[in-house]
């Protein structure tokens, strides 16, 4: 290697200055107090006492913990079984050469995905709404034994919020399928072609095996996203703090939230988020391992 | 490009394929184009038409009972143009801050060798699994230790430092920012801050572009951070703004829709000038990296 000028010990940490001043400050220092306070009980303004894992002791016993691991959970899976087969289904027929205008659909497609989630539960809201809502007064039009009073959001609680997220994130996740898509050599199909193999062989067989990274990333994404489901639903059941009729909405952050901002236990809102955290390490632990045992 | 053997689908199963493309697009634009309509109408026909309302006119449609009153109640009587400013102003200095700290760190961070290197980029990149949630409570307790509780700045400081953005950042200067042109740019004299900002900032511009297009949006439409940040209803952006519409005139739908639409529309504006940049941003880290 030719000598060269060398830059300053400093010049590396003059850059890195503002990040981690900003970093530092508002997200090691809290991430940090979270940890403390996970292990403290708040009595009312500035009173706290260490309790060691009281809190956490709590959380494992507490009914209201266990109903909302139980939402966050039915949500998760539902969100994985709807939103990535919709995604890679949308990618896939945008990934044809011979369909024209797939720049537009692909646009319409994503623009959901610019929608702010509050934007999304009004609208959602009014749309799922009885008898003035446009689902039920579309499918009373179409088929007159509906009934126009169907409680979409009074009875169908996971249904309504899934739908919602649905078309907020097929479109989302479609893009990076799409992308993965555009990155399959077109030799490996020509090849899989003259060899015979049928459109959903060469799926499975050819196109599927080379997406894998990015549906290993975006399983991982919706996973942990869906398991952090809180503006939602907090924000469709509004009136009710985010818990929904008997607690159907209910979901792990947003109990997090209820316990730290309405309750005003910070303590116990961190011991919540600190089991949260680790389950959402564990399930990106489990996911690396099951990927590096497939591809050895 | 040689014709490739799929390529000459069978009529049917193009007409297959746009037929549900058709099917889907619909489905994804129907909320909008009925949020679009029942913001024109009056309270009245909110009830009775699905779309618009039916008339002897044009299309069968009573184009002189649409109003825009809706719009005009938004911005005379209630602090819609308040909300609106104050959401281009956040999203504005939160985006252009965040865009400078990032690229400023992930350069820190991907072009220099000094000890401590690897333990503060898995630091950073390490949080990225911790819920956001959980550091609410604590952070907010920060604020208000810094008194910047119910202030623009208490606001805007914690948004100034996202973990993807300098992951994104760290992989663009990677991937394409030669490292012979800075010590070219060195051997010549040139200043480190000089170096930064006139030769490895022009290079990575897409990215530039990119995410400062990603977080505009992404701030913009950031609902409970302002929530327990901005007290003052003076302060509300309009995602908090509009949304408190719906507990005061919770049965005014029209308004509410209509209030939603002023909310979506210069994100929906901004995406579709700048759409390349924004989808390319938001796939580079994963597909390329």
């Amino acid at each position: 290697m030719k000598a060269s000028r060398s830059f300053s010990e400093w010049t590396p940490w003059l850059f890195l200055a503002p990040y981690l001043l900003i970093f530092g400050t508002f997200v090691a220092w809290p991430l940090t107090r979270s940890l403390v306070l996970a292990f403290e009980q708040t009595y009312g303004p500035k009173t706290t006492a260490f309790v060691g894992l009281l809190n956490f002791q709590f959380v494992l016993h507490d009914p209201l913990f266990w109903t909302a691991v139980r939402n966050t959970v039915l949500f998760t899976l539902a969100a994985a079984v709807t939103q990535i087969p919709a995604a890679l289904g949308l990618a896939l027929l945008l990934n044809r050469p011979d369909i024209r205008g797939r720049r537009l659909f692909r646009l319409i497609f994503f623009t959901p995905s610019i929608v702010g989630l509050a934007f999304v539960a009004i609208i959602f809201t009014l749309l799922l709404e009885k008898r003035t809502g446009f689902v039920n007064s579309s499918l009373h039009s179409l088929f007159p034994v509906w009934d126009p009073d169907f409680p979409w959001l009074e009875s169908y609680v996971m249904p309504s919020l899934i739908a919602a997220a649905l078309w907020l994130s097929a479109g989302f996740y479609m893009v990076y399928f799409l992308a993965a898509l555009q990155n399959v050599p077109a030799e490996l199909i020509d090849a899989a072609h003259i060899d015979g193999a049928g459109p959903w062989q060469r799926f499975r067989h050819v196109t599927l095996p080379e997406i894998r990274p990015v549906l290993n990333i975006i399983t991982l994404l919706v996973v942990t996203g869906s398991l952090q489901l809180f503006e939602l639903p907090y924000l469709f059941y509004n009136d009710t703090a985010g818990n929904g009729p008997e607690n159907h909405a209910l979901t792990i952050v947003t109990y997090l939230y209820q316990t730290g901002f309405r309750t005003g236990d910070l303590g116990y809102a961190s011991a919540i988020g600190w089991v949260l955290t680790l389950v959402l390490v564990g399930f990106a632990l489990l996911q690396r391992r099951m990927t590096q045992r497939g591809e050895s | 490009m040689s014709p490739r053997p799929g390529d000459r689908a069978s009529l049917t199963s193009r007409l297959l394929i746009y037929g549900l493309l058709v099917v889907f697009g619909l489905m994804t634009l129907l909320p909008f184009i009925w949020m679009l309509c029942a913001s024109i109408k009056t309270k009245g026909d909110f009830y009775t038409s699905q779309f618009l309302p039916p008339g002897h006119g044009f299309l069968g449609v009573a184009w002189d009972r649409l109003t825009l009153s809706q719009f005009a109640q938004l911005f005379r009587d209630l602090p819609v143009a308040r909300a609106m400013l104050n959401s281009v102003f956040l999203a504005s200095v939160c985006s252009v801050v965040a865009t400078l700290c990032c690229a400023a760190g992930g350069y820190g961070l991907a072009k220099f060798r000094f000890r401590g290197r690897e333990t503060v980029t898995s630091a950073i990149l390490g949080t990225v699994v911790v819920p956001t949630a959980l550091l609410l409570g604590p952070s907010f307790e920060t604020l208000f230790h810094l008194g910047l509780v119910d202030h623009y700045a208490g606001f805007i400081l914690p948004t100034l430092a996202p973990a993807f953005g300098l992951y994104l950042f760290r992989q663009a200067m990677v991937n394409s920012v030669p490292p012979d042109i800075i010590e070219a740019a060195r051997i010549d004299g040139c200043g480190e801050i000089r170096i930064f900002f006139q030769i490895v900032l022009p290079i990575i511009r897409p990215m530039l572009s990119a995410f400062l297009v990603i977080s505009f949006i992404g701030i913009w439409n950031n609902f409970i951070t302002p929530q327990i940040v901005l007290q003052s209803p003076e302060r509300y952006p309009l995602s908090v703004a509009i949304f408190s519409l719906r507990g005061l005139y919770g049965d005014d739908n029209s308004l509410i829709m209509a209030g939603t639409l002023v909310a979506i529309a210069p994100v929906m504006l901004l995406f579709l000038l700048l759409q390349r940049e924004f989808i390319s941003g938001l796939t580079s880290g994963a597909v390329k990296g």
